[in-house]
């Protein structure tokens, strides 16, 4: 009998609160000791359309969804007709009772193997909770029902996600949630394979996605400003600072533009404020100026840009990594800005606090590549996954009030260095009065056109580019290193990677993963020395061009093999992934 | 108190004899002194434009920006350290083209700002386009005859005033101490104001000279009756008064809280003095909330 490990999808359209059950459900099962990845899907609208969260339960650890789902959970027709095919033999469709499905459909899921298993969802819903929007507590609590899985669970969850609403609230739910579930548990889950079961003593655990890994880890290293203008999918970021701010010491901006979030941000990083920016690719194209100003000023800022397909408005709630290549050339001329591409959620949280270091040590522009999969995906971890011990805080050549006060002589701002840096002081001080300077000027900020002011100041500027290299992490190596096969990614795709590294290497070593975290300055030598060990390699990448591999040709003249493409607005699975390998090798 | 001699910049300005920029950084020097704020008490952000290079000719903080885009970034700044007196100056171009949506929000934010626009009614440093405040009809480059350009003016005071401004008053170049008196008080008002200076453009502006503005302009508090600043009505009407006669002086200004007032995590100490420090116990609990 299969315990503790299957998938549920729960489908319907936009505004059924299939988010919000979603969420309570995967926390419920987390809250019993077991291990969760929650991947969402959804639509740019905000009532109907088909959206679907598909989680994942297991009682080891979790680094990605798969494509099979032994629980469909439909609140709609659709919810059956787009996602039968993924429910295996012995699997089971859960939906209301009178949801009109064709025939066709139910012959072909029978074909398969699968059960039906019809509940009066609706007909609970109005008649014992009072009204139609409590279908996705009962369709919950009946999934929790065919699985044997307690109820006290989901009782624990509508207390505390309802609780805000009154207890009138909280009472309704429970009595839907209590019919639905027994009705489930009497009819069906004596015929159904599939349970969970609480795994006692098992440590609570977090329940994240990775905007809120970044945005915590940016609290942690002492962000203190972020600006934004809303944009699908990094503007939770700026949504759950903004809940934080009166408590964690934050001013957050929700902005007229994304120009003037930017623009706000570089102001407050002028000053001496920690200063964050949220946004996606299209918001961040507008950014581009301004990100210029803070290269040839010297201003510290770091830019959050979760991707989305693009150009233009794109595919607005969906998966890309497509914004490789603009990020290390956005605006115009040449200037240091260091991009980081944190793939998981502790690499997230990681990002959240490091690139205000760096942005501060090297006094550059930081661009954090996330993307939508990592930034929308929830994913239990133990508390320490986030390691709050390693957070370090660097501000580099930063003076402080007492060294601007011993300081002889006068202070310039863009002094000439040997590593680039110049020492930093921010506005307020009686010995650092400067003024920063967008055009091109000397060492003390005066605007220059000198053929010798050019060129001194530019190579300051770029020596950073070679300094910065030094703080670069290596790209993480994963899998066995006698694996024939050598898959590279950056990014989110570690996630699935990973899970497709356990099923291709079960019976004999057969691929790693090269995860590239640091882009930009790019660790060119640690990436040619991994890759030199491969015998095959494989470019595996959200985008259709292959932006890494081209960066990794670019910058060590090494010419990946094979590449794993997917740009059709979705994630990798790790079933994708394992399909792509071996066609490579039985090719 | 700084001296005049002490706000000397180190460069001497670039600008073309007789343009109004000087008077204006004359005015901003003696405000100053006048108002008894030293040199790195005060932030000068600056868009682009010939008026945009002003902090580079005396001794102050500055930061020169991008086109346009100088009040979202003294905003930063503001929320940053409010502690520091924050002002913009650049020209029309600037501030009332491509950064007018900007101005329009920092008025009804009232964060507590100051803007000096130099308002010249045509594009300077590029050679003489027509800008925003160009009347309707002036032959340009970009606006060539027969029709010139199509466009309304923009009426700068006015469109402040309808967004929520707390301070909005009109100086002329001309006169660097009514100016300097303009701006002390809008360095002391709490919240966001804008001064629009007329200041002519002697190399490309050939219609509004000195002589056209000392025709027409007059001070509102001189006028007979008197003025009072805090009537809405009268203020909007004095700022759509354009043509034979040109009022200057304070149009309007009121209290209301500015943004920063309705902002917790700085009633104390600005964000640089919170500095990056995080109490780790504070940490873990947020940790919780994941839980």
């Amino acid at each position: 009998m299969p315990k503790n490990d299957l998938t549920f999808l729960l489908g319907g359209e936009a505004g059924q609160g299939i988010e919000s059950s979603a969420t309570g459900f995967a926390k419920a099962i987390a809250h019993a000791g077991l291990h969760i990845f929650d991947l969402r899907d959804y639509r740019s609208r905000i009532r109907g359309g088909h959206n679907f969260a598909q989680i994942r339960v297991s009682a080891e650890p979790l680094t990605s969804h798969r494509e099979t789902v032994h629980v469909l959970l439909a609140m709609t027709e659709e919810a059956v007709r787009r996602h039968y095919p993924q429910v295996p033999a012995g699997g089971a469709i859960l939906y209301d009772e009178a949801l009109p499905v064709e025939d066709a459909i139910w012959e072909a899921v029978q074909a398969r193997g699968v059960q039906r298993f019809p509940v009066p969802l609706r007909k609970i819903a109005e008649e014992i909770g009072g009204a139609v929007v409590m279908m996705n507590t009962a369709a919950t609590a009946a999934a929790a029902g065919v699985t044997r899985f307690p109820f006290s669970y989901i009782e624990e969850i509508i207390r505390v996600n309802f609780g805000k609403r009154g207890e009138a609230m909280v009472s309704a739910n429970l009595k839907v949630a209590d019919a639905a579930y027994r009705y489930a548990l009497e009819h069906y889950a004596g015929s159904f394979d599939h349970t969970i079961e609480p795994i006692p003593g098992a440590p609570p655990r977090m329940l994240l996605n990775g905007n809120e890994a970044f945005a915590f880890g940016a609290v942690a290293g002492g962000c203190r400003f972020a600006a934004g203008y809303p944009m699908t999918p990094g503007s939770p970021v700026l949504e759950w600072l903004a809940g934080h701010a009166n408590q964690y010491g934050l001013v957050v901006k929700h902005t007229e533009d994304e120009i003037a979030a930017i623009c706000m941000a570089v102001g407050a990083g002028h000053v001496g404020a920690r200063a964050l920016v949220p946004t996606s690719g299209g918001g961040f194209s507008l950014m581009v100026e301004a990100l210029g100003f803070a290269g040839m000023s010297e201003t510290p800022v770091v830019i959050y840009n979760a991707q989305r397909p693009g150009p233009s408005t794109g595919l607005p709630t969906r998966q890309e990594q497509g914004d490789l290549l603009f990020s290390l050339w956005a605006s115009q001329g040449e200037f240091l800005r260091v991009v980081l591409a944190p793939g998981t959620h502790e690499e997230a949280f990681e990002a959240g606090w490091r690139s205000f270091n760096l942005a501060e040590t090297y006094q550059t522009p930081v661009i954090v590549l996330g993307d939508h999969f990592l930034a929308t995906s929830s994913r239990t971890l133990e508390p320490e996954a986030l390691d709050l011990s390693a957070v370090q805080v660097e501000r580099g050549k930063l003076l402080s009030p007492a060294e601007l006060d011993a300081l002889e002589g006068e202070y310039y701002r863009y002094a000439i260095t040997e590593d680039g840096v110049s020492p930093r002081a921010v506005p307020g001080h009686p010995k650092a009065v400067y003024v920063g300077e967008g055009n091109e000027h000397d060492y003390q900020g005066r605007i220059a056109e000198e053929i010798e002011d050019r060129v001194a100041l530019n190579a300051k500027r770029l020596r950073k580019l070679e300094t910065a290299r030094q703080s670069m992490r290596p790209p993480k190596r994963y899998g066995p290193a006698e694996a024939p096969v050598m898959l590279v990614g950056w990014g989110s795709t570690v996630m699935p990677a990973l899970e497709a590294l356990r099923i291709l290497n079960a019976e004999r070593p057969t691929a790693q993963y090269l995860h590239i975290t640091d882009v930009w300055p790019f660790p060119a030598e640690a990436v040619a020395q991994a890759l030199g060990e491969a015998r095959v390699t494989i470019a595996v990448e959200n985008n259709a061009l292959g932006q890494m591999a081209r960066l990794i040709r670019q910058e060590t003249g090494i010419r990946l093999e094979h590449f794993i493409s997917k740009y059709d607005g979705r994630p990798f699975s790790p079933e994708y992934i394992v399909r792509g390998v071996r066609e490579v090798l039985h090719a | 108190m700084p001296s005049m001699k002490d706000l000397q910049g180190r460069d001497r300005p670039t600008w073309c004899p007789g343009c109004g920029d000087h008077g204006v950084l004359n005015a901003v020097k003696l405000a100053m002194v006048n108002y008894n704020i030293e040199p790195h008490q005060l932030l000068i952000v600056t868009g682009i434009g010939c008026g945009s290079k002003l902090p580079q000719y005396m001794w102050v903080n500055g930061l020169h920006t991008l086109h346009g885009r100088d009040i979202p970034i003294a905003t930063g700044a503001k929320l940053a350290n409010h502690k520091l007196y924050v002002m913009t100056v650049s020209g029309d171009g600037n501030t009332y083209g491509m950064g007018l949506s900007h101005l329009l929000h920092a008025a009804r934010r009232n964060i507590n700002i100051t803007s000096v626009v130099q308002n010249n009614q045509v594009y300077g440093l590029t050679k003489g386009q027509y800008s925003p405040t160009s009347e309707t009809g002036t032959v340009t480059k970009t606006s060539p005859p027969p029709a010139g350009a199509i466009e309304q003016p923009v009426r700068p005071l006015a469109l402040a005033l309808i967004a929520g401004a707390t301070f909005v008053a009109r100086g002329f170049a001309k006169d660097p101490r009514y100016l300097a008196d303009i701006i002390g008080k809008a360095l002391m008002h709490r919240g966001y104001a804008l001064i629009d200076v007329l200041q002519p453009c002697v190399t490309f502006n050939r219609v509004n000279t000195y002589d056209w503005y000392s025709e027409r302009v007059y001070k509102v508090e001189e006028q007979p009756g008197g003025y009072d600043p805090t009537d809405f009505a009268a203020a909007l009407e004095k700022a759509q008064e354009w043509g034979d006669r040109i009022p200057i002086g304070i149009l309007y200004q009121v209290e209301r809280p500015t943004y920063e007032d309705h902002l917790p995590a700085i009633r104390e100490q600005s964000l640089v003095e919170l500095g990056v420090h995080r109490d780790m116990a504070e940490l873990e609990r947020l940790k919780r909330e994941f839980m």
